[in-house]
């Protein structure tokens, strides 16, 4: 009885590794011919900030959609697999344990620094502690600087222009408005925000001296559903200007509060072209507010690739598409398949430093010795639409972002203190 | 802070306070009652923004502000006469177990039916725009409406529970439901119309507050944290401490957040040295403003040690 049972195990252990090694072979096989590479999606789909976090799912799966049709990667398909990390950075880990359980090895987010920070150092560890079976971040719009300074990681790149470039771009662009005397900032209670108000000042005191702060607030991320007391604040500070950071619902119900109160100090923002702030502004907005950006789809490229992904995407979702680094980011993936021809993370992130691309603006190039995407930063108003500077509206208000100034790339680089720890290069 | 701040400040603290009373006081009656803690309340609050929202859609939200509390209310005295009531006889941890997970199946159930993301529950023309100006701070009819509401809904309580028979045996019941049951009342409908009505003005609070804020699953849980605060500060079971309370907390908030005065200042002021390498600098430098939303449960923690039964409750513990 023994004796069968131990045969049979035999048995069994050989078909394993037969069935096994016919696997390998298969796999193999599927390689050459074309191979689906799976990117996990972990950003917010519920809460606040999951309107948000709904249009940039769907952003990335029309850009895998043309990257399929166009071949972008030869022999290699995309598909997007959504998470649901309900903006926490706890559930964001989960979510990546999930997505390595799935085999998946790359990830991309961008809601929340708080987020990132989080999954870029999950990712290192695990990285370190699973050679072969490595997973890359790809970070499309967290934007805290120590993403790519103290905290840098080999296994991170980020492909939005990051926090203190695009305070850079606008308070050069603010330093030109003499108008501006007095200057208000309020932004989100998390890494973000602490970087935004610290580079607000900062720069503010380099190149306008005279422009005075007249308040500094910091309120909790994603959880207030009334603004009008802030907005109160605001007016009693005597603001001529406002400066934040806010994102999502936090952007768009201090805006809707502005307007109810009959505030009418300008908007400096990092992200008014976002879901749910052109509905809430409307025509109230007009002429005062502005955003710093990397991009907007009515520049003076009538007829430009952006604009077609605008259109399709439009017809496609009945919503608007402002989330380019979802173009740069599968583009930079596909070049780095066909430049290795192999979809191994490692060697793809090897590939990706220091690696230019063309996106819908032209040519960017991923900083080798951070991993922070160098790119042009726009700064647009709120205006009417015009058929000439503004063709395209924002959420069907009639009124879009007209730009104003777009700043090179060297306007806003900044230098790095990171000290980038790589592993061995492959063969 | 400037008069235009205060007078502004304050009346944001009112409408915000009256807003809370109305699903507070609700919550309270509940539990004055039949000594039931309603951990479901704010989900009639959600339900009563969602049925405003949907049938709003349907046929406009002035028919919405009447049928969707009516609907909440409904759904409530379901709740009552085919949960609630068996659970009764085990005692109260049963019910208050109950109502804990009903809560959790009613978040279920909204994001299940209308999604996880807030839907777009936008103000009726007639509520948008500006009632009146405070030297150059507009407010919104929006937030007059929900003053208005809530006065009248107030007045309407007052009425029904002290000038209507039902409200008679109401109050007779809170104190002696056995007394009355012997006068040949039937006490356990009482119970049943008691728990919808609150259900109900929890839900006429939703669809005001779904239209002024945002309509969002978890809407129920920031409503109910700070609803059970009030109650707790208030008094269990005290109509009268709810409003107290309300009121109360709706101005601390408030005014809390125009407060930007730290610790750290006030040493200044008097002299001590305070930088960012002192001790403790993180505590020291927090202003009220930062503070602002912990207020109310700091609120809850003193009055529980120094006044158990809530500014005007009657019960002891």
């Amino acid at each position: 009885m023994l004796r069968l049972s131990m045969k049979m195990a035999m048995v069994a252990c050989a078909s394993l590794i037969a069935s096994l090694a016919a696997g390998l072979v298969a796999s193999d096989a599927a390689l050459a011919q074309t191979q689906t590479v799976k990117i996990a999606f972990i950003d917010p789909q519920s809460g606040l900030m999951a309107p948000v976090g709904a249009n940039i799912l769907h952003s990335y799966q029309l850009i895998a959609d043309i990257a399929n049709r166009e071949n972008w990667a030869k022999g290699v398909k995309f598909e997007i697999v959504a998470f649901d990390n309900k903006l926490s950075p706890q559930e964001s880990l989960n979510a990546m344990k999930a997505a390595i359980d799935q085999d998946i090895r790359y990830l991309v987010q961008g809601n929340g620094s708080s987020v990132a920070l989080a999954l870029s150092d999950a990712v290192t560890k695990f990285n370190d502690r699973n050679p072969g079976k490595e997973v890359l971040f790809l970070n499309y719009a967290a934007v805290d600087p120590d993403l790519t300074n103290s905290k840098c990681s080999f296994w991170h790149f980020r492909f939005d222009a990051n926090s203190d470039m695009k305070m850079e771009a606008l308070t050069s662009y603010m330093a030109e408005q003499k108008d501006i005397k007095k200057v208000y900032l309020i932004n989100q209670d998390y890494a973000f925000g602490h970087a935004v108000r610290k580079a607000a000042r900062e720069y503010l005191s380099r190149k306008r001296p005279d422009i005075q702060i007249v308040g500094d607030e910091l309120h909790p991320l994603a959880k207030i559903t009334d603004f009008s007391q802030y907005v109160a604040k605001i007016k009693a500070a005597g603001a001529d200007t406002v400066i934040t950071g806010n994102w999502g619902s936090d952007l768009a119900l201090l805006i809707k509060a502005a307007k109810d109160a009959g505030l009418t100090a300008n908007f400096y923002t990092y992200y008014a072209a976002t879901t749910g702030v052109a509905t809430a502004m409307g025509a109230s907005g007009l002429d005062h507010v502005r955003f710093v950006g990397y991009w907007n789809v009515n520049n003076d490229k009538v007829g430009s690739l952006g604009e077609k992904i605008v259109v399709e995407f439009k017809k496609k979702y009945n919503d608007d598409w402002y989330t380019m680094a979802s173009y740069t980011v599968i583009k930079s993936l596909a070049e780095a398949f066909n430049k290795t021809k192999s979809t191994d993370p490692v060697k793809v992130a090897f590939a990706l430093e220091g690696m230019k691309v063309q996106n819908v603006n032209g040519e960017v190039e991923m900083r080798n010795t951070d991993h922070q995407l160098q790119q042009v930063l726009h700064i647009a108003s709120w205006q009417k639409v015009d058929g000439k500077k503004v063709r395209f509206d924002s959420e069907n208000t009639g009124l879009g972002w007209r730009t104003e100034k777009v700043l090179d790339s060297f306007v806003a680089s900044q230098p790095t203190s990171c000290n980038m720890q790589r592993p061995a290069r492959p063969d | 802070m400037t008069p235009e701040l205060a007078l502004i400040s304050a009346l944001n603290g009112i409408s915000y306070g009256l807003l809370l009373f109305m699903l507070a006081s609700g919550l309270t009656l509940i539990f004055s009652m039949m000594g039931v803690l309603n951990f479901a309340h704010a989900s009639f609050y959600m339900l009563g923004a969602y049925f405003g929202y949907q049938i709003a859609k349907w046929i406009g939200f002035w028919p919405a502000l009447v049928v969707a509390p009516l609907l909440a209310g409904a759904l409530g005295a379901l709740v009552e006469r085919f949960g609630l009531r068996r659970v009764h006889k085990w005692g109260h941890v049963p019910e208050l177990l109950f109502t804990f997970g009903l809560s959790f199946i009613i978040v279920e159930l909204v994001q299940v039916i209308w999604g996880r993301p807030p839907v777009p529950n936008d103000l009726p023309p007639e509520l948008q725009g500006h009632l009146f100006t405070i030297y150059t701070t507009t407010f919104p009819i929006s937030r007059g409406f929900i003053m208005l509401v809530a006065v009248l809904m107030m007045v309407a309580l007052w009425l029904v529970l002290t000038r209507t028979r039902i409200g008679l045996v109401i109050q007779a019941a809170l104190t002696h439901p056995d007394q009355v049951e012997a006068l040949g009342h039937n006490v356990r409908r009482v119970f049943m119309l008691v728990f919808g009505g609150g259900c109900a003005l929890a839900g006429l609070a939703g669809v005001i507050g779904g239209v002024v804020f945002v309509t969002e699953p978890s809407m129920a849980a920031v409503a109910g944290a700070i609803i059970f605060v009030v109650i707790v500060v208030g008094g269990m079971g005290s109509l009268a401490g709810a409003f107290v309370a309300s009121i109360l907390i709706g101005v601390i908030q408030t005014f809390g957040l125009a407060l930007d005065y730290s610790l750290a200042g006030i040493l200044r002021g008097i002299g001590v040295e305070v930088t960012p390498s002192t001790f403790g600098y993180a505590v020291w430098k927090l202003t009220i403003a930062q503070v602002a939303p912990v207020l109310p449960f700091l609120l809850l923690v003193l009055i529980l040690i120094v006044r158990p039964r809530g500014l005007m409750g009657t019960r002891e513990g």
